[in-house]
Order: structure tokens, then sequence, then C-alpha cells
């Protein structure tokens, strides 16, 4: 009956510190035995000198477990833990990673079947075609495969990623130049990707932002297709860069996307996922820091109709000093057998002292029958940090709510719009480019009015 | 003036058990001005009665009329009976995520009116009807019931009585749960969204309490989903001396 359902891990997780700051001055030395340490902490289940014990994720039976994993482990570390975020495989081939069967932790929420084929076979389909929007100082090329800028901001981490490492024949590369000022509005560089069929196809895209520029790319995914897309995005050092990744396909559609950043020294990265159609949509965005001072946004909005599987999964990756990061997403959900999954991993290793980490997802059900897993996972390695925290929680519109608001004159299509906005709008608001947000607005309306009211 | 009239009311709801009837011939007349105590032990019908005014789609309504100024209000939907001037302040008004006191207020008041307020008046209004109840300013940032205590609960329901002013209130049982001092700051609320004689009340209540604050014109006391008396004020002293258990003894005795 309950169609807001709590995952184990979530409910597991929610039992740990919400917020791990001791809020004094001083910074935070979580785990440390010292007399002060100890006074300020509660006794955190799962969390010892070392840092946050998840539960195993990847039992040393496991796929993912033992010899192959450390074998290929970019970054993994000594004494990493197999269930250990920074334990997952990643390699450029996709044979190096066991047939995906669900039961994978990376896997056990994606409805198989649904991929059509993007985990199996050869990803033989044309890439989505490319309209190109920009100003003149701003490149974007298309380039073979063996185009040497390839490969810079991170490896695939999955079988699906993989495979269109190994398929894609073209890149589209966008370089911003050095100090290059693209803040205002009239120079978004907007790369609309138009679906070429429904041949499982793959596509690989690569964004560069230059030393001290500043500018903002977007990713406009339309039409019809069944693609596997890497997306590289390198920050260099003093850069500001904003991504928008737009996924507004056609009903038919089936999309994975993995999209790693790598975020230079003093660097701004802003992400923003924004899920709106297709069949099946999977995003895991990854974002490394390379260099001290850095400083994260990521933000998704999702909404889910009847039948629609939008996943989101996602990792930042702390491994150096001082920076910062905040993740929040927020969705909505109507109609039979719409599901949506966030996953939240962050990671703080033993060196990024001083970081400063807050992950939010918040899910709004707007009719029966519709579902939401939210699985926040921190992983803590290092006591000397500013702060850490995640929060989840998956609320309902229900027939009280609307009773409330009609019973102060408003009329139920309002009352419902007027919940529906306020609660994404949060997110909207933060994509700072106007056209953009007003598109965005239309369509929550659009969605507002397919469902069933 | 404005006269808002029930006429043997029977109202119903589905339970897993099966239908059940929890008024049974229920008549009422209330005209602006007047302020109507309706009191009664617990399963009495008092609660129902007020949600089947507002149009609660849980309950059932198998016989009777209810009138505004002889208009249909049952052939009204929830949000059309709210612009035609009634109000109910909820027994257990319910959290809205993601909108905002402030955003909440203005659309209502603007659905109710039919235009939007005006700017300047309307934000002095609302703050002078904050600080008169009591309610700190950051409340207005703050969504809908979201985290707030039951007397805060409370006070915004009165703060929009007083800022939509409605021809009728219906207070479910305001004061349950208030402390002296909010129940104190609520009923003076009241009085002041009465005060002039263009408001009916209408005041559900379990205990006596608030009557020393809202003094009632009337006092009708429902006994399983009927009025078993009706009278002035002394009715509501005479029910803080005795209680219910003279009405309660002798629908049992008639069963």
């Amino acid at each position: 009956m309950a169609s807001a359902e709590m995952t184990q891990e979530e409910l597991a997780q929610e039992e740990l510190a919400q917020d791990l700051v001791p809020g004094q001055a001083e910074k935070a030395r979580i785990g440390a035995p010292t007399p002060l340490a100890a006074s300020n902490l509660r006794r955190i289940a799962g969390m010892n000198e070392e840092g946050e014990q998840l539960s195993e994720i990847n039992p040393a039976g496991g796929p993912l477990a033992g010899a192959a994993t450390k074998s290929h482990s970019h970054g993994g570390g000594v004494g990493v833990p197999d269930s250990s975020r920074a334990g997952r495989l990643t390699s450029y081939k996709s044979a190096d990673f066991p047939a995906i069967t669900g039961r994978e932790e990376d896997w056990r929420f994606t409805p198989l079947k649904r991929l059509r084929g993007l985990d199996k076979v050869e990803l033989s389909g044309a890439a989505p075609t490319l309209e190109v929007h920009k100003p003149i100082e701003v490149a974007v090329e298309t380039v073979p495969r063996t185009d040497p800028r390839i490969g810079t901001a991170g490896i695939p981490e999955d079988r699906v990623s993989a495979a269109a490492w190994e398929a894609f024949t073209e890149a589209v590369i966008v370089t911003i130049p050095t100090e290059y000022d693209g803040g205002a509005e009239d120079k978004v560089v907007t790369l609309t990707l138009t679906g070429a069929g429904e041949t499982p196809a793959a596509s690989h895209v690569l964004v560069h932002a230059k030393r001290f520029s500043r500018s903002v790319v977007v990713l406009d995914h339309r039409g019809s297709a069944v693609v596997s897309e890497n997306v590289e995005i390198v920050i260099d050092d003093g850069a500001q860069l904003t991504v928008v990744s737009i996924q507004d396909w056609d009903d038919t559609t089936v999309h994975a996307s993995s999209q790693q950043a790598k975020v230079g020294r003093d660097a701004k990265f802003k992400h923003v996922v924004i899920n709106l159609g297709g069949d099946l949509v999977r995003i895991t965005p990854s974002t490394r820091f390379a260099g001290t001072g850095g400083d994260v946004e990521m933000y998704g909005l999702y909404f889910a109709d009847a039948g629609q599987h939008f996943e989101q999964r996602l990792f930042v990756d702390h491994a150096v000093p001082n920076c910062k990061s905040r993740v929040t997403y927020k969705g909505a959900l109507q109609g039979k057998d719409a599901h949506t999954v966030w996953v939240g991993d962050v990671l703080i290793r033993k060196d990024a002292e001083g970081t400063d980490t807050y992950e939010m997802n918040r899910n709004l059900i707007l009719t029966q029958g519709a579902r939401a897993d939210s699985v926040p996972n921190l992983e803590i390695e290092t006591g000397l940090i500013e702060g850490a925290g995640h929060a989840s929680a998956t609320g309902r519109f229900d027939d009280e709510q609307l009773f409330y608001l009609q019973a102060r004159g408003i009329p139920e299509d309002v009352a419902r719009r007027l919940v529906v906005r306020g609660f994404l709008n949060e997110v909207i608001q933060q994509i700072k480019v106007p056209a953009l947000e007003e598109r965005l607005r239309e369509a929550v309306e659009h969605e507002l009015n397919a469902g069933a009211l | 003036m404005s006269i808002l009239e029930i006429k043997d009311l029977h109202v119903s709801i589905e339970t897993e058990q099966g239908t059940k009837q929890i008024l049974k011939g229920v008549s009422l007349t209330i005209r602006t001005g007047e302020t109507h105590a309706i009191m009664g032990p617990n399963g009495s019908g008092k609660s129902t009665l007020a949600s089947t005014i507002a149009g609660h789609p849980r309950y059932k309504v198998d016989r009777g009329t209810i009138t505004l100024d002889g208009v249909d209000v049952l052939s009204m939907s929830v949000d059309e009976r709210a612009r035609a001037g009634l109000f109910l302040a909820m027994q257990y008004p319910v959290e809205i995520p993601g909108v905002t006191m402030t955003n909440f207020l203005r659309t209502a008041k603007t659905a109710i009116d039919g235009t939007a307020p005006s700017l300047r008046t309307w934000t002095k209004d609302v703050k002078k009807a904050m600080g008169e109840l009591r309610i700190e300013p950051e409340f207005a940032q703050r969504n809908v019931n979201e985290g707030f205590s039951g007397g805060e609960k409370k006070r915004h329901e009165i703060l929009q009585l007083e800022l939509f002013q409605p021809k009728f209130a219906i207070l479910d049982e305001t004061d349950s749960g208030l402390d002296v001092d909010a129940l104190k700051v609520v009923s003076e609320g009241v009085n002041r969204a009465a005060e002039g004689g263009a408001m009916g009340t209408l005041l559900i209540t379990h205990y006596t309490r608030i009557l020393r604050y809202i003094k009632p014109d009337f006092v009708h006391v429902f006994v399983d989903g009927r009025v078993a008396e009706e009278g002035g004020p002394e009715l509501a002293d005479r029910l803080e001396d005795e209680g219910y258990d003279r009405f309660v003894s002798a629908t049992s005795s008639q069963a």
C-alpha cells in the first residue's frame, strides 16, 4: 500500500549520524581518541577509528570482490575494504566486467530487460546527431577516437559505460579557452543531441574548461535512441564550469550516461541533471577532486511518469584536502510503476583533510503505485574534516493535503501545482540560466498536465 | 447578514466493517454575529459535522441539506465552499511540503477573494496578525505546518481565519492540546475575527474551558449523532459541573 519505500540501506544509513559536524570552532576529529572529541560525539554505529564501515555490499565471494577488483582498481589504496566505493572495478574493456545479473550493488535497481541490450550487444548504431549553438570563441569539434585528448577525466566504472568506450567511433570535444568569460546568458554553449534511431549505439562527449575560464555547457538529449554515452568533463585549475545534462527523450528511449568530471585546483564545478523523458534513463555522474580548494555543486531534478525508470547514481570522490561538495537531488513521481532511484556515494579519503560535504535527496510521490528508492552512502576515512552529512526523505502528496489546500479556497489543479512547483523550484532556481529555468518550469507544468489529474 | 442552515443532516462513512451512520438527523441555524458551541462526548459526531460542512470526501451525506443564504452547499466542491465564505479550522492540520506559509497564504487569499491582495497592505496585515498570535516572523518562510508543534499549527489556523475573513468559521476542537497561554492567544484571535458581527462561529469543543474566553450565544449538546439538548450559555456551565454522564446514560437506556 505504501508506495514510498525506504530501502534497508537507507534505514541503516539514517541511523548513522545525520550531520557529523561537532559544531565547535575546531575541526571535527571524528573517531579520534581524544577526550575532547569523545565528549563531542555520540558513539556512532558503524564507525570506528578508521572511519565508517559500510555493510558488505560486495562480499568476498561476490563478483566485484577479490583479486579481480584489486588488480583493476585505480586509486583504491591500501586497506580499502572491497565494499568501499573506492574498491569498485574500473576498466576501458567491457569484458573485464562480469555479465550483469542484477544482483550487483550498482545494478540491483535497474530493470535489465529494458536495457535493450546495452549491457550485452555490440553498440553498432549511429550516435545521436549533433547540433551546436555556441559563441565563436568556444571550439566544438568532432574528432576520431584516436584523439589524444580523449580519456583524461576518468575510466569507465561499469560494463555499459565500458562497452560504449570500446564502440564509439567519433567524439565531440568542447573546448573553453583559457580565461574565457562565458558567464553571460547569450554565451551558453548548447549541444543538442538527437537520437538517431533505436539500434544500440555509443556516444562520446568531452568538455574541457581551460584555466580560469567561466562557462555554461548544456547537453540537451532529445528524440528516440538506445544509447550508452560517456561524458568526460575536465575543469582546469581556477576554471568555473556548469554542465547541465537534460534528458528530454521520447518515451521509448533507453539512455545510460556516465558523466565523469575531474576538478582542478580552486576550480568550481556545477553539475545539473534533469531527467524528464525516456523509458529507462540511468545517469551516473562521478566527480573527482584533482587539486585542493575545489568546489562542487551537484543538482538533480527528475519527474517520472507511469512506467518510467529514472536512475541517478552519483559519486563524489574527496581525494585531496580542503574541497567542498554539495549534492541536492529532488524528484517527483506520478503514475503506476513510475520508479526513481537515487544513490549518492560520497567518499572522503584519508588525505582529504578539511573536506566539507553534504548530500541531500528528496522525493515527492504524487499518486499511488510509484516507487522511489533513495540510498545515501557516506564513507569517511579521516576525522580531520570540516563537516560531512547526508539527508534523505520521501514524502507523499495525499488526499488530506489536497483537502487542506482546497478547504482554503484553492482549486485542485492549482493545489497540486503549488506543491510540485514549490518542491522542484529549489533545484530549478540553481541553474541560473533564465531561459533554461523557464523551459524547465514549463516542462514541469507539462508533466503535471500529462499526469492523470 | 448571512445564514448557514443545516436541516435533518444524516451522514455516514465507509469503514472496514461496512457503512457506519454517524449523524442521524442534525438541524442547526447559524447567523453571522452569532457564536454557537457544539459540545458532546467522544464519538458523538461533532467533528463529522465540521468535516461534512467543509466537504471532506470521506463523509457521505445520506439525507438532509446544508445551505448558505439559501444556496446549496452540498453540491459545491471543497474549494467552492471556502470561496463561498466557509472556513474550517482543522483539528489536525496537515503538513504541505514545498509550499511556504507566505506563498500559501497569498495563494489562498487570492483564490478566496478572486483577486490578488495589494502587496503592501497584505504584507502589513500578515505581519500584524502574526504578531498578535505570537507567531515568530521566521515562520513565514517555513513550509506549511512542516515541523510545527501542535500549538503552532492551531495558531496558524487562526491566523488564516483572521486573514481570510470568512462568513462562517467552524472551529474543530481548536482548543485541544493547547496550554492556557496558547488558549488565550487563540481565543483572542477568534474574538478579533468575530468583532463587528460579520462572522458566525461554530465552536466545536469537548471541554468547556475555551468557553471562558469565547462566549457562546447558543450551546448544542451532541449525543450519538443527534442534538440531545440546546440552550444558552448556562447549559455550558451545567455541563462543566455535571459532565456528559447524564446524556450518555440516557442514550444507553433508550437503546
